[in-house]
């Protein structure tokens, strides 16, 4: 049960990026369509289960006053390995998030959960934590996304259903401020009801 | 001539902030008064020069010529993180008041992803070395100016009758987009 609820209070109770606020910078940064927003999020979930294995299996190991710059490189080598491999297999994906990969390393979710769970919990429990905060971060981009690319594009996921041009704001930098910023109010409010 | 096209470029055209979202963390976070966001910006801006002349010596001396440029990002990383607590060494050594002044805000750099952002952008965009330091000096001052105007919307905005659901983040988010929609009219300045 315990294992249950390690898994998926990332997905709506602690969601990082509606809830938490953590991450702002890719959210904003990469979320212009659908598709970029998937891709960001499960790069990321990748990063995070990995580094969150490797951290719980050295906690031990690690002094406690050098354990931050320890956890970043830890994250910063899972991070080298999600670049090099979406260079070699997704080349166009790699392209469009352009900066914001290596971007991952100072992603505050990450050492965040490092830091806050899985230098305290079993590899195993890490594992869950880490694939759960993913999934809802991944999530939490994708909605973002996907409004944003209805708005703006008329499209959903690189499909085209509008004739004509969307309200090209909504791509551009200040949608994502708005968009987000009304869909933490939705959420708050939901969350409010339920 | 060419500098000068860097800063305004930097500070107004594409905006760190406002047009390529680095830095969104303390942007939203310690912007609650103007008297903060100026000591963030002033960290940042002595963070951020620093960091770029190191990481842009690093690179080209290297990790260039040994060929290990795919291990850039734990290179950079380690060496701000080294490097902003050295500087608060320093600083607490030699200046005790710029230490008073700026001390609280240097740890929070380490994790600002400006800082990093701007290093890796410096060695991408294949400046030389004094240029690349103006490019992150404009940015740092583009950093600290969109930081400084947003504080003061937002030390107006607790006064401003909200609707309940939009209060705190929502509403600053949404403040923020239109801010970023003012600084599109500065698109098309520098070609």
């Amino acid at each position: 049960m315990n294992q249950v609820a390690n898994l998926t209070k990332g997905l709506l109770k602690e969601n990082p990026v509606f809830v938490l606020l953590l991450g702002m910078c890719p959210t904003l940064g990469v979320t212009s369509s659908a598709a970029n927003g998937l891709g960001m999020g499960l790069a990321t979930t990748f990063v995070l289960v990995g580094s969150n294995v490797v951290v719980s299996l050295v906690k031990n190991q690690i002094p406690d006053k050098v354990r931050i710059p320890a956890f970043v490189v830890i994250i910063a080598a899972f991070v080298t390995i999600v670049e090099l491999s979406m260079q070699a297999f997704v080349p166009a994906l790699f392209d469009s998030l352009g900066l914001f990969i290596p971007l991952i390393v100072v992603n505050c979710i990450v050492l965040g959960r490092a830091e806050g769970f899985a230098s305290k919990n079993s590899a195993f429990s890490s594992a869950l934590d880490g694939l759960g905060m993913g999934l809802g971060f991944a999530l939490a981009l994708t909605i973002l996304g996907t409004v944003r690319e209805f708005l703006g594009n008329g499209s959903f996921f690189g499909m085209k259903f509008i004739q004509g041009d969307g309200i090209l704001i909504f791509v551009l930098a200040p949608g994502a401020f708005i968009v987000l910023g009304y869909l933490i109010a939705l959420i708050n409010k939901l969350r409010k009801t339920a | 001539m060419e500098y000068i096209l860097i800063l305004i470029s930097a500070i107004f055209v594409s905006n760190i902030v406002l047009s390529q979202f680095l830095g969104i963390c303390p942007f939203l976070g310690v912007s609650g008064k103007v008297s903060t966001s100026i000591g963030m910006g002033a960290a940042v801006l002595f963070v951020m020069t620093i960091a770029t002349m190191v990481t842009w010596l690093i690179q080209n001396y290297i990790l260039v010529p040994f060929r290990i440029t795919f291990l850039q990002t734990i290179f950079f990383i380690l060496v701000i993180a080294a490097l902003v607590q050295m500087v608060e060494l320093i600083l607490k050594k030699v200046s005790p008041p710029l230490y008073q002044a700026l001390g609280i805000y240097l740890p929070l750099i380490t994790t600002n992803c400006a800082v990093l952002g701007i290093a890796i952008q410096t060695v991408a965009k294949d400046f030389a070395l004094l240029p690349g330091v103006v490019f992150a000096i404009a940015n740092a001052l583009g950093f600290s100016l969109a930081m400084i105007i947003f504080a003061g919307i937002r030390e107006h905005l607790v006064l401003m009758k909200v609707p309940a659901g939009m209060k705190g983040v929502p509403i600053a988010l949404v403040t923020a987009g239109i801010l970023a929609m003012a600084f599109m009219g500065f698109s098309g300045l520098v070609k």
